[in-house]
């Protein structure tokens, strides 16, 4: 026992520092494709909102195919696909160009498609939740179009939107596990290797499991906090 | 709805000519595709299955479970659903193979030796926490009323949960149920990572030998069909189980 948390130690001898260095990463994926995917999430939902017919598939048709697709395949089309598709266009302008798309960039780019069709939904349901008479009332207050969204919408909207975002957030912090599949060096990546030289997996893929666990433990206090001051202008059945 | 699909037909026929259709791919890898599909459909289900067998009295250890019981299943689920499929696969996969020795002391090596097997084990444990949850979610919507009303009518507590609760807990947690079978789809393509040859794998090992990028369209579309199928169905079976449910529509 004592051995195997030797194995945990910073320093050359231990792999603390490595899995350490991977779990940040981990976390900077996440919070990188956070703001991605919920713009992208919000496009969607107003698509999905819109008068436009043609915008309505269209919006129906990207939650359908992202919310379907597994995880790794969406990885995977948009980190060698993305690849091949820039090469061949820079082929255009220099003769034999050739791109290599940066890992990170390519798992914020799936991550993010992937977190924006679920998010949509939660976003969309969000916005239908506030009543029309707002918009109206702030208008005939003779509010402009942004400041209605930034004061009267946007706090509405995000109280109702919090719990759905909170779970697409604990989603994406263990979908960002995929990623070492590409070959980021993310928590799940340096624990493999701390495995391959040290012959512990069960050892090591435990506390790789753990400190999944909190980060989402955490995650879930942050987002109880942000509940709770969102919805502070409401009395909740209960009290409180 | 029908619209929308003939638009997601058009659009991969559409991509599919900007690509160029590869036809020569088509009839090296087209049945390795079939037999991806079926090895993924074997995951899922086997999975599934079981999952909800494990789930069962990990929902009712929750609900009815003294203290340590229903802590010790509220832990299981918490770690299931805390952490990613991949840790977990790998933390069964590659965690068997270095308790080889005692494994092959109890006889359980062979299983475990076998990706496949793994892989559905794992996933197995993994759903079960899922579905365990929405179980439990069904069954505490309920009022208390039905289990004093099934008590006083001289019901057992086994048969009150076979003949009342349960049924009510599955139809309300029928919805929920559908989307954790959609969302295995998906996580099976995990299991390609541990060297099992599902769909996900198939497409992997075709596209390291042609570089050509068609064979992940085919399995973005393979995938989409199987959950818009699983979906339709679902939507069907919730009508019909729920009928009695129904108001006026």
């Amino acid at each position: 026992m004592l051995n195997l948390l030797e194995l945990l130690s910073f320093g050359p001898n231990g792999w603390g520092d490595e899995i350490l260095q991977g779990a940040l990463l981990t976390i900077e994926l996440a919070l990188v494709t956070l703001p991605v995917g919920i713009a992208i999430g919000l496009a969607v939902a107003v698509a999905k909102d819109s008068r436009s017919r043609a915008l309505r598939a269209v919006g129906d048709l990207y939650t359908t195919v992202f919310r379907g697709l597994p995880e790794l395949l969406t990885l995977f089309i948009v980190y060698y696909g993305g690849q091949m598709l820039l090469t061949r266009l820079a082929g255009y302008v220099v003769e034999g160009a050739h791109i290599e798309v940066n890992q990170f960039v390519a798992g914020v780019v799936a991550l993010g498609l992937v977190l924006g069709a679920f998010s949509s939904e939660v976003l969309l349901a969000a916005i239908r939740a506030v009543p029309k008479g707002q918009k109206e009332a702030a208008s005939a207050l003779g509010l402009s179009g942004w400041n209605t969204f930034r004061l009267v919408t946007f706090p509405q909207l995000w109280r109702v939107a919090l719990p759905g975002l909170s779970n697409n957030w604990m989603v994406l912090l263990k979908d960002t596990s995929l990623v070492s599949v590409i070959a980021i060096s993310d928590l799940m990546r340096q624990t493999s290797i701390a495995v391959g030289v040290t012959k512990q997996p069960f050892f090591f893929y435990l506390v790789a499991c753990l400190i999944y666990l909190v980060f989402s433990g955490l995650s879930s206090v942050v987002f109880s906090a942000l509940e709770n001051r969102a919805s502070r202008g409401f009395k909740r059945v209960g009290g409180h | 709805m029908e619209p929308f699909l003939g638009a997601l037909g058009e659009g991969f026929l559409w991509l599919m000519g900007l690509i160029g259709l590869n036809a020569d791919l088509m009839s090296r890898y087209g049945l390795r595709f079939l037999d991806g599909v079926w090895v993924t459909l074997q995951l899922v289900g086997l999975s599934i299955v079981f999952g909800a067998v494990l789930a069962l009295p990990l929902a009712i250890a929750r609900v009815e479970g003294g203290k340590v019981l229903s802590r010790a299943a509220f832990t299981y689920s918490y770690f299931f659903r805390g952490t990613p499929l991949l840790a977990q696969t790998f933390l069964i996969y590659y965690g068997a193979g270095q308790f080889r020795e005692q494994l092959t002391d109890i006889g359980l090596w062979w299983f475990f030796r076998d990706a496949f097997n793994c892989a559905v084990f794992t996933f197995t444990l993994n759903t079960a926490a899922y579905q365990s949850e929405i179980l439990r979610g069904g069954i505490q919507t309920l009022p208390a009323g039905q289990m004093e009303a099934a008590q006083a009518l001289g019901l057992s507590r086994v048969l009150a949960y076979r003949k009342i609760i349960l049924p009510q807990a599955i139809a309300v947690g029928l919805r929920p149920l559908g989307n954790e079978l959609v969302l295995m789809i998906k996580a099976s393509a995990i299991a390609s990572v541990i060297t099992v040859y599902d769909l996900m794998g198939v497409t992997r090992l075709a596209f390291s030998r042609s570089y050509d990028m068609e064979v992940y369209l085919w399995a973005a579309v393979l995938y989409l069909v199987m959950v818009e199928i699983v979906r339709r169905v679902w939507n069907v079976l919730e009508r019909r189980l729920n009928r009695h449910l129904l108001v006026s529509r």
